[in-house]
């Protein structure tokens, strides 16, 4: 079982029991659908953005717990940030969930600047639920360039 | 799918001990657990003998078919042929040549759809099939209706997934060219009334094709006695090898329909003003097929054979029996699909734990199941769910493999409560 907590850490199990931000946002002026077709998980991310910082995130949509955390945990580290500082850490979190689990040193080097964010380095070990986690990101993304869509495929 | 009691087991009732040493996998460990494999509705594992089938085609007689004179090429054109027969016993069809190779259900499916269907379906035409059904028996027709302007229409299912009997009838009428339902659902294990289905479309002038991909494991079939017009299996889920399959079609259909794909073999001359199409089947069968796989899916078939058809939908019925008792005892557990007549599935739901995660943590115990949408999206919409998990039954299975089942499900909730 001990690898199975890397990947079910309880904050990430707490975020999906409880998911924060978890509201459509009528005031949104961005906002993106994702997909996961392998399995069906789908979520919507919504997006205030004044000038160059994210005002205000918000998710809804249904997903197995590493998506729903992933999401929830997303729109805690996004608030406030600008948009230059949101890209960023969008492709620090994919080295994380996506770096060889050999390369451990990588790891921490892409974790150190991610803060919280940082429990989800389990997930690299579980290529299948990769895309879990990345979807609700990939969707921010899109919806930040103004995509309508995105999907894991 | 009653149970059945020890005391009234056949002498021939199945060694499953015996079954389960034939299989390499089964003997291997995943993550430092013994494999309990319940995924062989997406693909059986194979036994022994199929491995080495395909093994001893290539250490001495493979070569191309219906192309050589020389020895090799006869002795490989000759098994290949007498794998032909094979299924046509297994099917129950009346002649050889009434069986088309092909790489699987999906092919099989497609290539009705684009020969007989592109022939026969016109603007103003429908083409019938259930709420039930794999995405391989949906997709096909709507690129057909689309092409043609025809209607693709849908008999619904109801709570429990069976067939709603009296809206396929109405359903059915005199634009209904083609009628294609599965035999039995991948994603609930429903079995449809499939000879009353046929009698049905004849009635109303339709064709019917049916989908045998998840029957032919599980139950005796008799195409003759069924009275369909095709039926489509796939080698890999009846313990074969992938990437080969069958389509059986009634020689007068299949001798009026244009051929599908051009190139070798199908043809029986070739002019550049002109070709002219080979005798059933290899009008069907362009190019190299699979070789040593069709010969190997023959070899699974005797072997499912050797068996006894009888004994292991009899063991298959009974550990269904247990499973679902025993998934129905566990709190928050919700069984999806749970017609009267089923075979080999339970698809389930858990409060409050997404399939995703009971798949992920059922991996940890060495217990693969499916999870997901199952190819059949509709039938999640259906049910308002946008997948399941889904543990599926082979010969091979036993109590103690369903008992694994429910202990990781036992660990599935502890982690989240
Ligand atoms: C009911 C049903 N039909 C068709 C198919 C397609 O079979 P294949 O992928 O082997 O072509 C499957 C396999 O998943 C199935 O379960």
């Amino acid at each position: 079982m001990n690898d199975l907590r890397e990947l079910y850490q309880e904050v990430i199990l707490d975020h999906s029991r409880n998911p924060r931000h978890f509201r459509e946002m009528p005031e949104a002026n961005r906002h993106a659908d994702g997909h996961n077709p392998l399995c069906g998980d789908r979520v919507t991310v919504y997006l205030h953005l004044a000038g160059d910082v994210i005002e205000d995130v918000s998710f809804k949509g249904a997903g197995c717990s590493i998506s729903t955390a992933s999401a929830s945990m997303m729109a805690d580290a996004l608030r406030g940030k600008s948009v230059d500082e949101v890209r960023a850490l969008f492709d620090r979190f994919h080295d994380l969930v996506t770096s060889d689990p050999s390369h451990a040193a990588d790891q921490l080097d892409a974790s150190s600047e991610l803060g919280k964010l940082a429990v989800f380095s389990g997930v690299c070990e579980f290529p299948m639920r990769v895309k879990c986690a990345s979807l609700p990101w990939h969707t921010m993304k899109a919806a930040l360039e103004g995509a309508a869509r995105a999907s894991t495929e | 799918m009653s149970a059945q009691p020890d005391s009234i087991r056949t002498p021939e009732a199945l060694d499953v001990a015996a079954v389960r040493r034939e299989f390499p996998l089964l003997q291997t460990t995943v993550h430092g657990k013994p494999l309990v494999y319940l995924d062989s509705a997406a693909s059986a594992q194979k036994p022994q003998v199929v491995i080495d089938a395909e093994r001893d085609v290539y250490e001495r007689y493979y070569s191309n078919i219906h192309r050589g004179v020389h020895q090799l090429s006869v002795l490989a054109t000759d098994a290949y042929e007498r794998a032909r027969a094979r299924v046509q016993h297994f099917l129950g069809a009346r002649e050889a040549r009434e069986i088309l190779f092909v790489r699987g259900a999906t092919e099989a499916i497609n290539l009705v759809a684009q020969t007989y269907g592109r022939r026969n379906v016109g603007a103003g035409d429908e083409v019938l099939i259930t709420g039930l059904e794999h995405h391989s028996n949906i997709v096909p027709w709507q690129m057909l209706c689309e092409e043609k302007g025809a209607t693709l229409k849908v008999a619904p299912i109801d709570d429990a997934g069976v067939v709603d009997m009296a809206a396929f009838e109405g359903l059915l009428g005199p634009r209904t060219r083609i009628v294609s339902v599965s035999h039995v659902s991948n994603a609930l294990g429903t079995i449809n009334p499939v000879e009353r289905m046929t009698e049905r479309a004849h009635a109303a002038g339709a064709v019917i094709v049916i989908d045998g991909a998840q029957a032919a494991p599980h139950l005796a079939i008799d195409v003759e006695r069924i009275g369909c017009d095709f039926y489509a299996f796939s080698g890999h889920k009846v313990y074969g090898p992938s990437g080969v399959g069958a389509l059986y079609g009634r020689a007068a259909l299949l001798e009026a329909m244009p051929p599908w794909q051009g190139g070798g073999d199908m043809i029986s001359s070739v002019t550049f003003e002109k070709s002219t199409w080979a005798e059933l089947p290899h009008k069907f069968e362009a190019g190299t097929p699979n070789v040593a796989g069709t010969i190997a899916l023959a070899v699974a078939i005797e072997w499912l054979e050797g068996l006894g058809l009888e004994a292991v939908a009899a063991h298959e019925d009974e550990l269904l029996a247990y499973g679902t008792e025993l998934l129905s005892a566990i709190p928050g557990l919700r069984l999806v699909g749970t017609a009267p007549d089923k075979a080999g599935v339970l698809s389930f739901v858990l409060d409050g734990v997404h399939p995703h995660d009971i798949g992920t943590i059922l991996d940890y115990e060495g217990v693969a199941i499916r999870t997901g949408h199952h190819c059949a999206q509709p039938v999640m919409d259906r049910y308002g769910i946008p997948a399941t998990a889904r543990a599926s039954l082979a010969c091979f299975n036993t109590r103690e493999d369903l008992d694994a089942l429910a202990r990781g499900i036992g660990k599935v909730q502890e982690m989240f409560k």
